[in-house]
């Protein structure tokens, strides 16, 4: 992959205390499967955790008892049964494959397609990789380096023991336990995630990334993800790998909650490529995730997405703009093919005054997939002369796809502007043969004509990023015109 | 360079090329007039290799090789261009990045690395001054907001890019002002080179006095029905083509 140098080290030095700090003390122990108040303890005391938390856990349990899981008209899926699944095991140490020989062909197929490097390949595909000893000296500097500026970046796991003071104060604050069925089971039960925290006025000079971590021990189901950005604070996190990520989980329902304090800025960029299942839908991962940021006075977060993967995806991130003159963005690409569904939007609730909001969603529908693009905007009382802009554009690839578009305004104030536009296309044949003239493969047309569509919200990800994520489009898309 | 013989092609069951025959040596300019709807453009796309197009009977030579056997964009890569009547707006695609893509697709059919950045550049700059095309047209996207005239400029901009052994130009005259229309055919011009074939497709006499023609054939009903010298234009220009239709009759 792109990242090379400081991210790249960044990730290999929180990878190791992610993986050891969870190892150590627990033994491959695996809990029965099923949910109650027994099985949180088991958890919570694994993790040995504070009790504060245990009793958060265990209202949050209890809230979820008594909640439903939602039906959305959209989408069609077998419910998971949460008896049936195993909420705590130890994390298992992924297989260590002798070579490449032993991955599997269409993984490495696709791998080569994003350009990633051979060395790379093995990491992520669990191959056995000779270790550097002059990395580790560079991967100390740039501890040193964040370290230096204040900046913790770790597991959610280690900063329950060692920042237990912020942990206690933000957990929950962004993404309340009963905000919905899934962040009430992710509360009960998660198991780790990432902790971000950036000190009053520092400008965390590199982009984060969990890129790494992620792909050395897998994610867990339920993740928890927590980054605070102190006053006049900037930071910039990657989230997600563009490589496919196969996982034996099926449902997965992560919590991510960015606070944005006075005048910080949070930009958080994803790269969500879970294995969306076979033609036919099978084996697919329901990603159900629950993603939200506070803005404070004069503070900005943005969010932005290119989501490839998943059978069902059920994904919301959203801003609560707070304090007054702050400002929410959201930039989305969202690509269905074959049998995926998408149900994918943002909203944007505007408390303060001044408050502002831009919406860009690009949705494309490839095969029989259906890709919906659902959004709100509310506009509260006191927010004095707020705006939001909202743009929301599908195309379609096929004839046999869908492309939904559900906006919804709630105004309270007189003196808001909210604008919105939509408009749904099919993919030109006359574009496509106008660049088979020129010489161009079909494939690579699609790829221009694709990426040429989503440049808006690819020219906000991070450079490596972007040129990975436009290499994504093109292979998800692969064959799909008809 | 091409050769057509008894080309039939239907578009949804509708014969609209209807046994057409045509010879073009290396080197030449041939000129196609005739009504609207006779089967110009289709003739056109037949020969880029547009799929909605299916060829019913008759054979195309190209420089050799048989050119229905090729699909469309290796028609292309093989020197083989079109100049679009009405050319298409890809939004987000620079313009500079589309022929980047088709420069280098020709160059790996033909065994070469990718162009560098300097050579593509230093071509770019070339290129667009044949055709006057100024910087803020290469930058946008292709096509994207372009007047027609602009289009057309672009069309032949790409047309220089690509070097071709052989160009249809599709009514590029249509939507230019007298300036671009002599500023288009002396790029053309400057790309008449003895390996280098056009066909050019117009209703109009005025843009054979700029670029003029070897031969000049009357397309009607899918057919040719008559072929001459370039003086044949100013024939058509001043009777029209009804007097063709009768003698023919
Ligand atoms: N895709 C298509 N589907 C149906 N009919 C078509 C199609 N393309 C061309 N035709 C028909 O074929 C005939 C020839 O069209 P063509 O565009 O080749 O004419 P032309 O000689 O280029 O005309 P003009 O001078 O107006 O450009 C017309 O009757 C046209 O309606
Ligand atoms: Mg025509």
């Amino acid at each position: 992959m792109a990242y090379e140098g400081e991210d790249k080290i960044l990730e290999e030095v929180t990878g190791k205390a992610y993986e050891f700090g969870f190892t150590t003390d627990i033994d491959s122990d695996k809990a029965p499967a099923g949910l109650n108040e027994s099985i949180i303890r088991l958890i919570s005391s694994k993790k040995n955790e504070p009790e504060w938390l245990l009793e958060w856990r265990l209202k949050a349990f209890r809230t979820w008892e008594d909640m439903t899981e939602p039906e959305w008209s959209h989408l069609q899926y077998e419910k998971p049964d949460f008896q049936a699944i195993s909420y705590y095991a130890a994390p298992k140490q992924k297989k260590v494959l002798a070579s490449m020989d032993e991955v599997d062909p269409e993984l490495r197929k696709t791998m080569d397609k994003l350009g990633i490097s051979l060395e790379e390949q093995k990491r992520l595909s669990g191959v056995a990789v000779d270790f550097v000893m002059d990395s580790v000296s560079v991967a100390t500097s740039f501890k040193d380096k964040l370290a230096d500026l204040g900046i913790i970046f770790c597991s959610m796991s280690e900063a329950v023991q060692e920042h237990p003071e912020l942990v206690k104060k933000y957990i929950g604050s962004v993404v309340p336990v009963r905000d919905n069925y899934y962040s009430a089971l992710n509360a009960a039960v998660f198991t780790d995630g990432s902790f971000c925290y950036i000190p009053k006025g520092v400008k965390c000079p590199m982009e984060l990334s969990t890129y790494f971590r992620i792909n050395e021990s897998g994610t867990g189901q339920f993740e928890r993800t927590l980054l605070i950005a102190d006053e006049g604070s900037y930071v910039s996190y990657l989230e997600g790998c563009t490589a496919p990520q196969r996982d034996e989980n099926q449902l997965h329902a992560a919590v991510v909650e960015l606070v944005a304090l006075d005048d910080s800025e949070i930009k958080y960029s994803t790269v969500q490529n879970w294995y969306p299942g076979d033609e036919k839908g099978k084996g697919g991962v329901y990603n159900f995730v629950t993603k939200r940021g506070i803005c404070h006075a004069r503070s900005k977060i943005s969010w932005t997405q290119v989501e490839t993967g998943s059978a069902v995806t059920w994904k919301y991130p959203s801003c609560v703009l707070k304090g007054d003159d702050s400002v929410g963005e959201f930039y989305s690409v969202a690509v269905t093919n074959n049998m995926q569904q998408a149900d994918t939007g943002t909203k944007m609730i505007h408390l303060g005054k001044r408050t502002r909001s831009t919406i860009i969603s690009k949705g494309i529908s490839a095969g029989k997939s259906q890709n919906s693009y659902r959004g709100l905007v509310q506009i509260m009382p006191n927010a004095d002369h707020a705006r939001n802009f909202s743009q929301c554009d599908s195309l379609l690839m096929t004839d046999r796809c869908g492309a939904h578009t559900f906006p919804y305004i709630e105004t309270k104030n007189p003196t808001a502007q909210v604008e919105h536009e939509a408009t749904t296309s099919k993919i030109g044949e006359d574009q496509i043969f106008y660049c088979l003239q020129r010489g161009i493969e079909e494939e690579q047309a699609i790829s221009l004509i694709v990426n040429g569509y989503a440049k808006e919200v690819l020219n906000k990800l991070p450079m490596e990023f972007a040129v990975e994520a436009q290499k994504l489009l093109a292979i998800s898309l692969e064959g799909s015109v008809g | 360079m091409l050769t057509i013989k008894n080309l039939h092609a239907q578009v949804e069951d509708t014969a609209i090329l209807k046994g057409l025959d045509l010879e073009i040596g290396p080197g030449e300019v041939h000129a196609i007039m005739g009504p609207n709807g006779s089967g110009k453009s289709t003739l056109a796309s037949v020969l880029a290799g547009r799929e909605d197009y299916e060829v019913t009977a008759g054979s195309i030579d190209f420089d050799g090789t048989d050119l229905l056997e090729l699909d469309a964009s290796e028609r292309a890569r093989e020197g083989l261009f079109l100049a679009f009547q009405y050319p298409v707006e890809i939004p987000g695609v620079s313009n500079l990045n589309f022929m980047k893509a088709a420069i280098n697709a020709k160059r790996e059919n033909q065994g070469l690395d990718a162009i560098s950045a300097k050579d593509f550049l230093a071509l770019v700059e070339e290129k667009s001054a044949l055709v006057e095309l100024s910087g803020r047209l290469r930058d946008r996207s292709v096509n994207e907001g372009f007047s027609g005239g602009e289009k057309k400029r672009n069309e032949i901009f790409q047309m220089a890019m690509l070097e071709p052994k052989m160009a249809v130009l599709d009514e590029t005259d249509s939507g230019l002002d007298i300036d671009a229309l002599r500023i288009v055919s002396e790029g053309v011009n400057a790309m008449r080179h003895e390996g280098r074939s056009f066909l050019v497709i117009t209703h109009y006499q005025r843009l054979l006095d700029h670029i003029v023609p070897d031969h000049v054939h009357v397309l009607s009903d899918g057919q040719i029905v008559k072929s001459g010298p370039k003086e044949l234009a100013f024939e058509l220009e001043a009777k029209g083509y009804d007097w063709i239709k009768e003698d023919t009759a």
